[in-house]
């Protein structure tokens, strides 16, 4: 089985990326901070957002009573049922009902039960959302709109609980997608997203809810968006990912630097617009560039890094682009082990890149 | 396209559109002009005093059918509603349905199955009242909530476990799990994971059934296709447009709506506009119905009208049976949000009693009878248990099988074998 022993790990701990890690309103090491998991920061976001814009909305399928993940608990009776409620079980008219809030500029926050029921709603998005600010020439726009939808595996959902649609938004131009990898960066990045002018597809990672533990303080801060981070500096190849799977990457930089090769980590955080220069940086430095997520491989977002890496960085690289993604086969139910790409499969091309 | 209302006059009970009557929301003490016999959701019916809804009140609104059966009919021919055989069978099925998702409940605590389980206890009466009246030709198609619908259709125990536990022996060969029983041989089209897909998959399969009798000419083909789903659904985009479908050409479908008052947590009541579902039919020109679902003989008799007007090229029926389920959501629902005493209220409908109760009293078997079945259920499934243990595992190869039409998928590796088969397989890209 893929090996998640991520409990207690803390990503990205005072490292010194190109850029400092937050500049924005607040300063992230300021202030208290508490152990706690990926759903209470996201509580804890969707508190503050609540709190702090009182024309702000939390709703989807089963958000009252505090969602099937937990993330909505206690918003209901703290904010009332006007502002965090329940809808019918249409995606399609959450999110359209979500563009029209944000289109009289109230923040939509719709909660998308499971990232694989989206797509009733992936028109709503392409061909509404991303498109509105540009076709009313400015009249009008759904910067207030926030999709917050759980994405990835998680152990045993099979078809149609484990999927990651994140290439698929990727490819709209208008929206931003953006994923957080642990709780700090979670709450962060959602209120940065929430209070972003322009609408977001926010895909939490599932299989973080629990697992994942770290010390976020308390107060309102936010991260910028489209800035990825180093969070593990490294000299002979760069691996870029997003999510749960930095987890399984960075056991797998642990275990290559034993055999000494030294890999630089990059959490790309904002898909779209993705932070080109970061990692451009780093493949100069490298030479050599590994991509890893859960998508099927084929069209996955790897495949848009490696070409604009290769375009910018052709006579820099050492060795092919390499991508460590899931199978191209539909999510699977018993055979997730063998799907996934896992910290063996990403060893392997971390050797195969380095000795090329 | 017009649809007339007077559609199929044949004894007893026709089911006529109501195509005048108001809409009961509007003013629901309104009755309707015409005269026309209870079947449908006429709102005349509605048996109470105040026009808001009574959010605590479960519809009793809308007699049920049996209860107007029983009416015109004398009291010493209740027992002709079913006959011993018959009722054995109902009782049989039904228990086996319990039988079967109380053994899930163990056997996933005890990690021999996973994944997101969702089980039937407290709605086999609507599973076995409609599907039990299927030829094999029939279709069903079902929601995540499928396992006895699987197994009323005649899908063996035993394949059904296999599933569940992810062996090769399972009706998909292991793919699909608890929420995707799949079986060509009894027309059981699926296991929808997402609220609502299935309908139109229903919808399209009883088109076929339609063209193949009109346009190829095979009078023989009266192949029905019931579409089962939950009151969440009804809330869904594609449950109306198949509704308008399905009426627009009418299908020989049957839209049986298991409305058991709440979709995860999420309370019907609180979340739709009309909360009595069976009103949605004659807004698309069907006849909409509402049946006790956790009464098997009412719900058989419903099903008979509704499979038979299908069957005689006369269109699709809505029909809104209501239910509950005894246990949460899915086994990894703490099931917090339901009331207890809704909960005992329902606890004491237990269609399996009932029918029980129903059997002995009317003198078409012996206690003794309906407990032999009882232990040759629980043999059955501890059968399909072992035999779901001992099968084995499916090959890595079947990971990439049947991703395309060629049951290979694009699995083979230049030198002829899977390439999961292939000992590099961890290394570098995953391509395949």
């Amino acid at each position: 089985m893929a090996l998640r022993n991520i409990l207690g790990k803390r990503f990205g701990v005072g490292l010194a990326g190109r850029r400092p890690l937050s500049t924005a309103t607040c300063d992230v090491e300021s202030g208290n901070a508490k152990a706690i998991n990926l759903y209470s920061a996201i509580n804890q976001a969707l508190l503050i957002a609540l709190e702090t814009d009182p024309r702000a909305f939390v709703f989807g399928e089963d958000v009252s009573f505090g969602g099937v993940f937990r993330c909505t608990t206690g918003l209901a009776d703290r904010f009332g049922k006007a502002r965090v409620f329940n809808t019918p079980l249409c995606e399609q008219g959450i999110v359209g009902f979500g563009i029209g809030l944000a289109a009289m500029g109230n923040r939509a926050i719709a909660e998308i039960q499971f990232a694989d029921y989206i797509y009733p709603a992936f028109d709503q998005i392409v061909n509404e959302a991303s498109k509105f600010r540009y076709r009313s020439g400015n009249q009008f726009n759904c910067g207030g709109l926030t999709i917050r939808a759980p994405y990835g595996a998680v152990g045993h959902g099979g078809h149609y609980h484990s999927q990651s649609p994140e290439a698929f938004f990727c490819h709209v131009p208008g929206i931003k997608v953006v994923i957080p990898r642990s709780p700090r960066q979670a709450k962060g990045l959602l209120l940065s997203c929430i209070r972003d002018p322009n609408p977001v597809v926010f895909f939490e990672p599932k299989w973080l809810y629990r697992l994942a533990v770290e010390e976020v303080p308390e107060h309102d801060y936010m991260l910028p968006l489209s800035e990825a981070e180093v969070i593990r500096q490294g000299s002979d190849i760069t691996l870029v990912g997003w999510g749960a799977q930095l987890s399984i990457m960075e056991q797998a930089c642990i275990e290559a630097e034993r055999d000494g090769i030294f890999c630089e980590l990059i959490d790309l955080k904002t898909l779209i617009p993705w932070d080109k220069e970061t990692v451009e940086a780093s493949v100069r430095k490298t030479g050599r560039v590994l991509i890893s997520h859960e998508a099927p491989v084929t069209g996955g977002f790897g495949a848009e890094i490696s070409a604009s890496i290769v375009e910018r960085c052709f006579l820099r690289l050492e060795a092919p682009v390499a991508r460590v993604c899931g199978l191209d086969t539909p999510f699977p139910l018993v055979f997730e082990p063998f799907y996934m790409p896992t910290k063996n499969k990403i060893l392997d091309a971390i050797k195969a890149t380095v000795n090329y | 396209m017009a649809f007339s209302t007077a559609t199929a006059y044949f004894a007893p009970q026709p089911f006529p559109l109501n195509t005048a009557s108001p809409r009961s929301h509007d003013n629901p003490l309104i009755t309707p002009a015409s005269a026309s016999p209870f079947f449908g959701s006429t709102p005349k019916l509605r048996l109470s005093p105040s026009p808001k809804f009574n959010l605590h009140r479960r519809s009793g609104s809308g007699v049920s059918v049996s209860q107007v059966v029983k009416e015109k009919k004398p009291k010493s021919t209740r027992s002709l509603l079913i006959t011993k055989d018959e009722g054995l069978e109902l009782y049989e099925d039904m228990v086996l349905g319990r039988a079967f998702e109380d053994m899930c409940a163990q056997m996933y605590y005890r990690g021999k199955m996973f994944g997101f389980v969702h089980l039937y206890n407290g709605q086999e009466a609507v599973s076995t009242g409609f599907i039990k009246l299927l030829k094999q030709q029939d279709s069903v198609v079902s929601t995540y909530r499928d396992h006895v619908h699987a197994l009323s259709k005649g899908v063996p125990a035993r394949a059904v476990m296999s599933e569940l536990f992810g062996k090769t022996t399972g009706c998909c060969r292991g793919q699909g799990g608890s929420m995707h029983m799949f079986s060509r041989e009894h027309n059981v089209l699926g296991g929808f994971a997402f609220i609502g897909e299935g309908i139109p998959v229903a919808t399209g399969a009883a088109f076929t059934s339609k063209y193949t009798r009109e346009v190829l000419k095979e009078v023989d083909c009266d192949h029905v296709t019931l579409a089962f789903f939950g009151d969440g659904t009804c809330n869904n985009g594609q449950f109306f447009e198949c509704l308008n479908m399905a009426a627009l050409w009418k299908l020989p479908i049957v839209f049986v709506v298991e409305n058991n008052l709440w979709a995860i947590g999420m309370s019907h009541l609180r979340s739709t506009s009309d909360p009595q579902i069976y009103n949605k039919g004659p807004a698309f020109g069907m006849p909409g119905i509402h049946v006790d679902g956790m009464d098997v003989l009412k719900v058989r008799e419903v099903a008979k009208e509704a499979i038979a007007r299908a069957r005689r090229g006369e269109g699709p029926t809505l029909v809104e049976c209501e239910t509950y389920r005894f246990r949460g959501h899915s086994l990894a629902d703490p099931d917090e949000l339901r009331d207890p005493a809704e909960k005992e209220r329902y606890a004491a409908r237990d269609p399996i009693k009932a029918l029980k109760k129903y059997i002995i009293e009317s003198n078409l078997a012996s206690e003794a009878e309906l407990k032999a079945i009882d232990k040759k259920i629980d043999e059955v499934v501890e059968d399909a248990v072992e035999f779901a243990d001992e099968s084995p595992v499916p090959p890595r190869s079947q990971l990439l099988e049947n991703v395309f039409a060629d049951p290979k998928g694009f699995g083979i590796g230049p030198d002829g074998r899977y390439r999961c088969a292939d000992p590099k397989f961890t290394e570098g890209t995953a391509h395949v």
